[in-house]
């Protein structure tokens, strides 16, 4: 079912509601905002928990394990902690800016989940463009934390947002072609309809390549390890939030997790077939992959070092973006030349054309250097 | 078209994540290149060289537990035989091969902190650090089964130990010592061969081999810049010259190198430990010396190699009980003098990689 944008006819929008969802558009609207949100903060506790769980044993060490059991308490105490805290503006601040910072970077970062589908058209806008919206959306949380760097007026935020603008803008342009590969096969723009497209081959199989590059671009977005130079802790003690403390640190917290709730909800429904799956319904199996998402992102984040900042651009400009190119135009001319083809085989042909060129690519790239004369 | 641009300054520090303590760099940046720094030390300045004057050679060990704290062992160590060689106590041969055991664990779990740190600087979220840290919480173990303590030791006295080995102690460390290996070489596998790491470190603040011995480096800062020098090879004291053991020497001085001598000392450390349990001799562990030693007047100076390079003592007597001059060679200190030349026209990001690679003890630096 395609639906018109939000708004622009709520009449036929209400019509087109499946049966067993409230009934009139307001109602829909209500429901689902407050949905998203509840689930957002919760998914979002949960997560802070679980990377904290999670990464100690990776590091041989308990993690929190104090507050509740399993510790899962901890997230709650920290959010108290941070109501509590008090709430600082540098003396030099612009204060305007300061303050909307947080707002402006949330803002962007809860919209992407307005078109994300939990079960068969379970979600809030059925957008018949709702790729573009996410990436359109999700660029813009780079304003804020642009503003939070700039109107800290601290040397150390300046310079974490300035590799924000740099590394977020870079990584935006592979990431875009890689899920261009996805639309070409599934054909639709929508996120429901992707999804469908996905009833018996999930596309991380159609488009192994795809899902490499869209999963290294989404963790630079996100600025997580190895690409978290953003608030790189060893350099620049915080990046961008360096002067922020209580609720307007919690918000840029928010803002990181959403993103990264994000970014392992759009490539759950992308690439790792959705909601679709056997036994369970299908909400859990959503939830179940976003986790698994997720836990490979800390997984990460527990085993690499960071890369420099000329070489996560490198990386971008010189590694992921031919690879991107080359994906779409190969995915291009397969559907072109072979239309009918079953998913799977183009599956195979993709796995050993992503092995060929990885393998190929990672001879001829290489990253070095990096002394300037003075 | 060229870009009016400024330089603009950034002070990292003295409270700083990776500036271990307290240590303060005023870099002048172009955008993301140093373009200049200035280092500022000596906020952990406690003036212990003066101190030192005031109080009797015994109790000025507990100095030199907290220089480097965390190789309090060869300090200890250095500081005993500058004093043994001032007043000419010699020291019974089953103290000495205690005395290299410990020195050579100290060594381990110094370059085990060493490397943890240098990954976190690289920012790999404390999952080095606390694999590291395992390691060298069994070493810590053992030193706690000795003397005690975990991190200031004061082991060692003046012609001796302050107590001879505990029964269990041996077996203990029979059983670290055939892990460790196997240890070792998992950081090896996990380290060295990540390509995040390579990029990040190789060739990144050379010390070249000229600058290096210029500036009097020591230690794996030296022996990465492609210098053979050990002492306890070139000059062996204690019992080192009954031991089989290599340095590595690393080529270009990179802080890839600096890392890599270091991890390859840790499988040397483990050899001569294995060779001194083996020729472990009974007896005593505490020569006859004077409670309250007065060693005649003269001078003397004594520099052994510590996990970050030649640690040193020199030391004047005037025959009284206090020490007329009280000084010592501080091998982080040294080192740390090349960072502004290594560190000149590469990115902020790398400048925590070089500094953390020099891998220095502000406690030593500061004194």
């Amino acid at each position: 079912m395609t639906m018109p944008l939000i708004g622009s006819d709520a009449l036929s929008y209400a019509e087109a509601l499946p049966p067993d969802w409230p009934g009139s558009f307001w109602a829909h609207i209500f429901f689902w905002v407050i949905l998203l949100i509840l689930f957002i903060t919760v998914i979002v506790l949960l997560f802070t928990w679980l990377e904290r769980r999670w990464l100690g044993r990776l590091q041989i060490r308990p993690g929190p394990n104090r507050a509740g059991p399993f510790g899962l308490l901890q997230p709650i105490a920290d959010v108290f902690k941070l109501l509590l805290k008090e709430d600082i503006v540098p003396d030099k601040a612009d204060k305007w800016v300061h303050w909307l910072a947080p707002v402006v970077a949330l803002a962007p970062a809860l919209l992407v989940f307005a078109v994300i589908p939990f079960q068969d058209g379970a979600l809030l806008a059925d957008l018949n463009i709702g790729i573009l919206f996410i990436l359109a959306v999700s660029s813009m949380v780079v304003i804020g934390v642009f503003m939070a760097g700039w109107g800290s007026s601290n040397k150390y935020s300046l310079l974490g947002a300035m590799r924000t603008i740099a590394q977020e803008i870079s990584y935006e342009i592979p990431l875009v072609l890689s899920i261009v590969g996805v639309i070409i096969i599934s054909g639709t723009l929508s996120l429901n309809e992707m999804v469908k497209a996905q009833q018996d081959v999930a596309f991380i199989f159609v488009q192994p390549l795809g899902f490499i590059i869209y999963i290294t671009a989404a963790l630079a977005e996100v600025a997580r390890t190895p690409f978290d130079l953003i608030e790189a802790d060893s350099e620049l003690v915080a990046g961008f939030h360096t002067e922020y403390s209580g609720m307007k640190f919690a918000l840029f917290f928010l803002v990181e997790y959403a993103e990264t709730l994000a970014v392992a909800a759009i490539a759950t429904t992308l690439f790792l077939g959705g909601w679709q799956g056997p036994f369970l319904p299908p909400w859990m199996w959503f939830i179940i992959k976003l986790f698994a998402v997720f836990m490979f992102i800390i997984w990460v984040r527990g085993t690499l070092p960071r890369l420099r900042i000329d070489q996560v651009m490198g990386f971008a400009w010189k590694f992921l973006l031919p690879l991107a190119l080359i994906n779409v135009v190969i995915t291009g001319v397969e559907v072109l030349a072979w239309p009918d083809a079953p998913l799977l085989a183009l599956g195979i042909i993709n796995l050993v054309v992503a092995a060929v060129l990885v393998l190929l690519m990672s001879k001829l790239f290489k990253l070095g250097g990096g002394r300037v004369p003075v | 078209m060229a870009f009016k641009t400024e330089h603009f300054m950034l002070n990292v520090g003295p409270q700083h994540p990776s500036t271990h303590g307290v240590f303060r760099m005023r870099f002048t940046l172009d955008g993301e290149v140093i373009v200049d720094l200035e280092p500022i030390f000596g906020y952990l300045h406690r003036g212990i060289e003066k101190l030192a004057e005031d109080r009797t050679y015994t109790q000025n060990i507990p100095f030199t537990d907290r220089l480097d704290y965390l190789a309090s062992m060869t300090s200890n160590q250095a500081y005993c035989m500058a004093v043994e060689k001032l007043a000419g106590i010699t020291v019974p041969e089953r103290a000495e091969y205690i005395r290299v055991i410990m020195s050579e664990l100290q060594r381990i779990a110094s370059h085990l902190a060493g490397i943890g740190f240098f990954l976190q600087d690289l920012g790999a979220f404390m999952t080095p650090l606390l694999y590291m840290f395992r390691e060298r919480e069994k070493i810590v173990d053992l030193f706690d089964m000795v003397c005690g303590q975990r991190l200031n030791y004061n082991y060692l006295r003046f012609g001796g130990l302050s107590q001879d080995i505990p029964p269990e102690f041996i077996p203990a460390l029979k059983k670290l010592v055939n892990a460790l290996p196997g240890f070792i070489d998992e950081y090896d596998r996990l380290i060295s061969e990540n390509e995040v790491f390579l990029v990040r470190t190789k060739g990144v603040g050379i010390l070249s081999r000229e600058m290096a011995i210029s500036s009097a480096a020591a230690g794996p800062v030296l022996r990465g810049s492609d210098v053979n020098w050990d002492i306890r090879k070139s000059n062996p004291y204690s019992v080192y010259d009954r031991f089989e053991f290599d340095i590595p020497v690393a080529k270009t001085g990179d802080s890839f190198d600096r890392y890599w001598v270091r991890l390859q000392e840790m499988r040397q450390s483990v050899r001569i430990i294995e060779q001194a349990i083996e020729q472990l001799p009974e007896g005593d562990v505490q020569a006859k010396v004077s409670r309250l030693l007065k060693p005649p007047a003269g001078d003397a100076y004594v520099s052994i190699e510590g996990p970050k390079g030649e640690i040193g003592f020199y030391l004047v007597s005037d025959g009284s009980v206090k020490p007329y001059r009280w000084r010592v060679r501080p091998p982080c200190f040294i080192n740390l003098t090349t960072l502004r030349d290594i560190i000149i026209g590469w990115k902020v990001a790398d400048a925590m990689v070089i500094f953390g690679s020099i891998d220095i003890v502000l406690g030593e630096v500061d004194r």
